[in-house]
């Protein structure tokens, strides 16, 4: 009997060893598996890439103007903001192609010709519960442009544009990193970077137009 | 390695550290609650240059200047243009709401014409036009040219005078005009002044304003300058004091609000005429030089009348007044004295906004009052606005067939001998129409109007549009009166068209107006004005000679002649001449002229023992009750004291129900309204604000056409009311009608 019983537990032994292995390389498994789907496979299935229309030359434009980035995207004489310039800026020198580039050709002949729009695809488009004020930030604290969309203005061509499956804004406002953490003030766009910097320059912490403070000052 | 259940769990517990480790669970908590804070599905406004187009808005007569915010093409928002002579930079919440008249659901997009089961099809315009010039055509050569009437909103501008052109070159004399308390006070200066004018009141400069039920801020005349106006005399230590049984919104603002016997208003102003001039407080330097009647006086054959100081001081004691109107004596006194010791005192009538006619005989009463303190055409008080005078196009020509026709006698009786200074009466359309049998009218053109809706005792207007062989709706909206058409020509929106707006109703400003096109036509519509011309020359003949012009925008430029390039400049011209007629009083005597008999109450319609209660509607900013529908921004404003859900919500004094033997309900509850008219269920309101023995019903609600943000929401008022027939003008004069609350029967 002895025998058998100590035959017994040595197979037991052996098969709680056996099954210990499996139950912590499953775990392993299920946990490398889910790291990768979270940071790697996710990430890539969260946003869909999209080229933009036409394929613009930052640097080759800003040789030309006198203005910097205030040539095209300038304020208004309300104040408000133009943003992305319109096809009725373009035209003042693309009524014709001035070079030999296609992407030129292309937006000559696809949309000055035809008057038509072109669809850009703005990076750094906030929701429409946002209120932000280029006029604030620009005109009275005087912040250059980069401080939040980066060297743009350095830029040969523009960067694919990868928009979010389920908010439909661009990846800029995440940012690339996945995990939020940020090199340069422009890697991000979320509102714990509006509020930081806030907060670091002492920014009057109401709204201008409601006097209410916290949540107000951007969310009207 | 065995591979078990456990095995399974460890995998998923691995999963699930490694997922909390990941981005995952922050990133998409983060993107769900954006998606959630921003429906994709919920319309954003275009961002891009705001462009300001500048207008005036025609959504009722208030003529004032708007400023549309544009982005691109599509118009964002609609605001009051500043520096305009009526309202300044001010806007009323229906033209707030505008912009859903131009991108709702409720809008006419194509010409349609009514299936034989009842349904719709859209035709085009040429088929449109040649289907109506060819039953107009039928009509003609049958020689009946006057069985075609034509409702429309107003009388005034370039539009309604098409339409009266077209109905004179046709040959029928029915031309119609939607009435309301202007009609009234036109007939008053007629009567008392001999002006062909309407009435603005310069409530801005007056110190006292005594209101017989006029809502000064429920958008009575123009509302906006209204609203300003009140404000400004507020402002300068005027007294306003409201006079009605329902503590409305005027009331509640007012200085002073003293509830009074519905009906009686006519013997309140006779009552504190005859306190004034007792005390002897009137202005006699007026009094004296400018009126006739005032004192006793003979006529032509030598008989001696009796003068309006007799009459009052004979008829019309504080006692018996108090008794009639349920206003103490004591109050009466202060009230004549306040009135008479103001030196700019204004009384005014026309209950709510305005929109129904009245009794003549209570309208000369209160003017009687102005008379009485000088308050005419002076700083502070009436003016006699004359009738604006811009549009002096050719008399068409006619030829035989329409000579015959304009023979004919009106179908209603307006502008005979029994009631000669009424220009229409389409309170008696449903009754003549009939709604059986042939109706005198075999083809109607409704303009600018919904009177399916707005004319009291609604189902019998209804069946008599029924009993119409063709109607044709000009309308731009699916209103209740385009849905009982057979035909639509659907006009542009305010915002698409260009229009001359004539002076505001009720206001001493003599501004022309021009709405111009803010937007291109979103549709396939036409301008009704054009429309009209169309139809006109598809006639031919003496009809189609009448209208040469080549579109309505020629026609529109043409009548405005020099004032063109400044309107389309400006928005508005101030004419040079004064708001005022020329010559005061064109009356036989040249004077102001008294009236010192026959001042009747109108008895409304029901039996008091079948019908104990009164019923009254009020009128509220909140709810457009004319021609144009509520847009639902402003039905989401409407308080749940007026409509909770789908209920509409009636008014009674709670001691209504304590003394009501067969009538128990508590705030909230169902209630069964009935009147010799019809019956509706309601929800009952009990308020102090509200004399007892009075139910109060908003206006403007129970709507069955427009779309499913309106329709099917409370009742109609006017399908719980008849007209009852001013003596004087034979317009409608019902204030309101007997009416009985039950328990709904459990």
């Amino acid at each position: 009997m002895s025998t058998s019983e100590e035959k017994t537990k040595e197979v037991s032994a052996n098969a709680d060893s056996d099954s210990g292995g499996a139950i912590i390389l499953f775990f392993i498994i299920g946990f490398v598996a889910s790291l990768i789907a979270g940071w790697i496979i996710f990430p890539k299935l969260l946003y869909c890439q999209k080229k933009q229309p036409i394929d613009f030359n930052h640097v080759l434009h800003m040789e030309e103007v006198d203005d910097g980035c205030e040539s095209c995207h300038f304020f208004r004489e309300d104040g408000t903001y133009a943003g992305v310039p319109k096809l009725e800026q373009c035209v003042g020198c693309h009524e014709e192609a001035v070079g030999e580039d296609p992407e030129e050709v292309k937006f000559v002949n696809e949309y000055v010709a035809k008057e038509r729009e072109v669809p850009w695809l703005i990076y750094s488009k906030q929701p429409d519960c946002v209120f932000f004020s280029h006029a604030a930030h620009v005109k009275t604290a005087g912040m250059d442009c980069v401080t939040c969309h980066g060297p743009i203005g350095e830029s040969t061509s523009l960067k694919v544009y990868e928009e979010n499956w389920i908010t439909g804004y661009s990846r800029d406002i995440w940012g690339q990193n996945m995990s939020g953490l940020k090199e340069h003030a422009w890697d991000r766009m979320k509102m714990d970077d509006c509020a930081e910097c806030h907060v670091k320059n002492n920014v009057k912490q109401t709204s201008v137009q409601t006097k209410k403070g916290a949540c107000f000052v951007c969310h009207k | 390695m065995k591979i078990d259940r456990r095995s399974f769990l460890s995998f998923i517990i691995g999963g699930a550290a490694g997922t909390a480790l990941s981005p995952l669970p922050a990133k998409l908590t983060d993107d769900l609650s954006i998606w959630t804070q921003n429906w994709p599905w919920t319309p954003v406004p275009e961002d891009g240059e705001a462009i300001y187009a500048d207008s005036v808005c025609t959504l009722c007569p208030g003529g004032c200047g708007i400023s549309v915010r544009k982005i691109d093409d599509r118009a964002i928002k609609i605001e009051g243009m500043k520096g305009h002579p009526v309202n300044d930079g001010g806007i009323c919440i229906l033209g707030l709401s505008g912009l859903q008249l131009l991108y709702g659901p409720t809008r006419v997009k194509t010409p349609l014409k009514k299936t034989s089961n009842g349904g719709w099809k859209k035709i085009s315009w040429d088929e449109a036009i040649a289907e109506v010039a060819e039953n107009l055509g039928k009509l003609r050569s049958e020689g009946q040219p006057q069985a075609l009437a034509c409702i429309s909103g107003s009388d005034q501008g370039t539009v309604p005078q098409l339409f009266r052109r077209f109905m004179t070159a046709y040959g029928s004399p029915n031309y119609m005009c939607v009435p309301s308390s202007q009609d009234s006070y036109s007939i008053t200066l007629k009567l008392m002044q001999g002006a062909q004018a309407s009435a603005g009141f310069d409530i801005e400069n007056a110190d006292f304003v005594l209101s017989l039920g006029s809502g000064i801020i429920e958008g009575w005349g123009s509302p906006v300058c209204m609203f300003k106006a009140n404000s400004a005399c507020e402002a300068k230590k005027g007294k306003v004091v409201q006079i009605e049984p329902r503590l409305s919104n005027t009331a509640a603002k007012a200085d002073q609000w003293i509830p009074i016997n519905p009906g009686t208003e006519g013997d309140l102003a006779l009552g504190l005429a005859h306190l004034i001039i007792k005390d002897d407080l009137y202005d006699k330097d007026f009094v004296g030089n400018n009126t006739f009647g005032f004192d006793d006086w003979t006529d032509d054959k030598g008989k001696s009348c009796q003068g309006f100081r007799q009459f009052v001081l004979e008829n019309y004691g504080p006692e018996k007044v108090a008794e009639t109107t349920g206003i103490d004596a004591d109050t009466l006194t202060s009230l004549a004295k306040s009135f008479a010791s103001a030196s700019n005192p204004v009384a005014i009538c026309g209950r709510g906004q305005g929109k129904r006619p009245g009794s003549i005989h209570e309208f000369i009463a209160v003017h009687a009052l102005n008379a009485l303190k000088g308050s005419i055409n002076r700083k502070g008080g009436v003016w006699a606005v004359p009738e604006p005078n811009y549009i002096s196009w050719a008399e068409p020509e006619t030829d035989a067939v329409a000579q015959k026709g304009l023979q004919t006698p009106r179908i209603d009786g307006a502008g005979t001998e029994k009631y000669p200074y009424t220009k229409s009466l389409l309170n008696r359309f449903a009754e003549v129409v009939g709604s059986e049998g042939e109706s005198p009218v075999k083809m109607l053109f409704v303009s600018g109007a919904n009177p399916c809706f707005t004319l009291p005792d609604t189902g019998a207007v209804k069946a008599a549009f029924e009993n119409i062989p063709l109607v044709v709706s000009f309308s731009s909206y699916m209103d209740e009166t385009a849905k009982a058409a057979d035909l639509i020509l659907p006009n542009h929106v305010f915002l698409e068209r260009y229009e001359d707006v004539p002076p505001p109703a009720g206001v001493n400003k003599n501004v022309i107006g021009l709405s111009k096109p803010v937007v291109d036509p979103q549709f396939d519509t036409k301008h009704a004005g054009d429309a009209i011309i169309s139809v006109a020359k598809a006639l031919k003949g003496s009809v189609g000679s009448a209208f040469a012009w080549d579109s309505y925008e020629a026609c529109l430029q043409e009548t405005m002649g020099d004032k063109w390039d400044s309107l389309n400049e400006k928005g508005f011209v101030v004419p040079d001449t004064a708001p005022a007629c020329e010559k005061t009083y064109t009356t036989p005597s040249g004077k102001f002229e008294f009236f010192a008999a026959g001042y009747e109450q109108v008895t409304i319609e029901g039996d008091e023992k079948w019908y104990p209660l009164i019923l009254m509607p009020y009128d509220s900013m909140r709810l457009s009750s004319g021609f144009i529908g509520n847009p639902p921004f402003m039905t989401k404003t409407v308080e749940d004291t007026v409509l909770k859900g789908n209920d509409i919500v009636v008014e009674v004094n709670p001691l209504t129900v304590r003394e009501s033997s067969a009538l128990f309900v508590k705030d909230g509850d169902y209630a069964i309204l009935s009147t010799p008219k019809g019956k509706a269920t309601v929800r009952v309101h009990l308020s102090e604000g509200i004399m007892p023995g009075i139910v109060a019903m908003p206006t403007g609600l129970g709507h069955t056409a427009y779309d499913e943000y309106l329709a099917g929401k409370g009742t109609n008022f006017n399908e719980l009311i008849g007209p009852v027939e001013d003596p004087a003008s034979g317009l409608d004069a019902a204030w309101g009608i007997r009416a009985k609350l039950a328990n709904i029967a459990s």
